[in-house]
């Protein structure tokens, strides 16, 4: 399979496999005019399977959501063909409105238009607790 | 104090600020017409979301006891939160008309929410089972008024170590005393949380769990009851066989130390048997007059006063 490269653009590459759609509706990329390509299950000498997500385009990107995915991508910043920069992420120390408390007693559950925060508080285990009531984010 | 302070946990207190709290406190014991007066034309907005009697009422006496003036609600069902305004809307009104605010809310987090909305100070008085840090500075003061000491001590707590979040807030609050040991007394169904205890851990903190009280009983220098809710066990069984165990009376103060001092949030149930109310060591009706005199002391510090 065939894509072109970006010649000015984004390239956000290394993303776990079958985590691309997730980060393409958390950035909001559906809302882009530009074209944005999403490449699923390719191959990687480093993980095996990877996703990329390439976007002919410059935007403004929220680090702390792709960092809070998968702190393993890495975000390539082309222009003029040529890689200008190229940005590694970490774990963000916050979160805003990025996940949902899940915690029903949590003021959150009824309090309307307010930010769901986060703070990071056991990096190593990627723990998060909401910044009003302290309950553990679990995916599930 | 130069910032607009809050109090949401106990852990927003540092060590040295708790014990400006209690010298103050006692300051109020020892001098109280120094005081009486000091908070005139002040006002304390009670916000209570859910029913209290304990911590409404004390709120109240110690606002009062200083000369200021109350205002509020005693339940949701008699404020805008019955038509639906938001915590936030609430707190902004409440804003307009106090100095200080009180509040209670069954929500957790509900006090964060509230400390971002109004330049006035918010003081959690509960916030669901989340944090209720006034109790635990009553707890501190009951402690040191009655022992002298916040370290070096020996702290029994005994029942639903599980879901009490005063226990959980006083255990944390200890932690930063030196020397402070925890005898854990609670059924299995019942015992307090991992991360409570990896947290003694860290802290370098002695703990070990008994459950009976009667085995825990000779070494303890403060005996913290709290009260064991049918509805927490599993069945009725363990239910049956343990809920004796965990009802104070005279005969098993018999081992305890001379100068044990007994505790309670209250309200009482049974767990702690009337008999003992006459007994030198209990203390809970005390603590709930040190609750009014450190609430006087917080007033005081958040609105800068002392």
């Amino acid at each position: 399979m065939n894509i072109d490269g970006v010649s000015t653009g984004i390239v956000l590459d290394h993303i776990k496999a079958g985590k691309s759609m997730q980060i393409y509706e958390l950035l909001g990329l559906d809302k882009l005019d530009c074209c944005v390509a999403i490449i699923q299950n390719a191959t990687s000498s480093k993980y095996g399977r990877k996703d990329i997500i390439k976007i002919d385009g410059k935007i403004d990107l929220d680090f702390d959501i792709l960092g809070y995915i998968d702190n393993n991508i890495t975000v390539n910043i082309v222009d003029d063909n040529r890689l200008e920069k190229k940005v590694h992420l970490d774990l963000p120390e916050t979160l805003t409105n990025v996940i949902k408390c899940k915690n029903p007693r949590c003021i959150t559950s009824t309090e309307q238009e307010i930010p769901h925060k986060f703070r990071l508080v056991d990096r190593k285990n990627k723990v998060y607790r909401c910044a009003y009531c302290d309950a553990e984010y679990t995916e599930y | 104090m130069s910032e607009i302070r809050n109090l949401i946990n106990i852990t927003d207190l540092s060590v040295k600020e708790i014990d400006h709290l209690i010298d103050i406190a006692n300051d109020i014991v020892e001098n109280p017409t120094e005081y009486q007066d000091i908070c005139a034309h002040k006002k304390l907005a009670t916000l209570f979301f859910e029913p209290s009697t304990r911590t409404r009422l004390s709120f109240t006496a110690a606002m009062m006891e200083l000369g200021g003036n109350v205002l509020g609600f005693a339940d949701a069902n008699s404020s805008s939160a019955k038509k639906g305004e938001s915590v936030s809307d609430t707190v902004i009104m409440a804003g307009c008309y106090a100095d200080i605010i009180a509040m209670r809310h069954p929500k957790e987090g509900a006090p964060v929410i509230a400390s971002t909305r109004t330049t006035v100070p918010i003081i959690n008085a509960g916030d669901g089972g989340h944090f209720h840090p006034t109790q635990t500075l009553t707890d501190l003061l009951t402690i040191s008024r009655k022992k002298g000491r916040l370290d070096n001590l020996v702290v029994g707590l005994c029942g639903d170590l599980k879901f009490g979040r005063t226990v959980h807030s006083l255990i944390e609050a200890m932690l930063r005393y030196e020397n402070v040991k925890f005898v854990l007394i609670s059924p299995e169904e019942l015992k307090l949380p991992d991360y409570v205890k990896e947290e003694m851990d860290n802290c370098g903190a002695e703990w070990h769990e008994y459950e009976r009280l009667e085995d825990a009983m000779p070494e303890l220098d403060i005996l913290y009851m709290t009260r064991v809710q049918k509805e927490r066990f599993f069945n009725e069984e363990d239910y049956v066989r343990l809920k004796d165990s965990y009802i104070l009376n005279l005969e098993k103060l018999e081992p305890a130390k001379k100068d044990l001092i007994i505790m309670h949030p209250l309200p009482r149930v049974n767990e702690i048997s009337v008999e003992v109310d006459s007994d030198s060591r209990a203390c809970y009706f005390y603590q709930a007059l040190c609750g009014k005199h450190i609430r006087m002391a917080l007033i005081l510090y958040l609105l800068g006063m002392k």
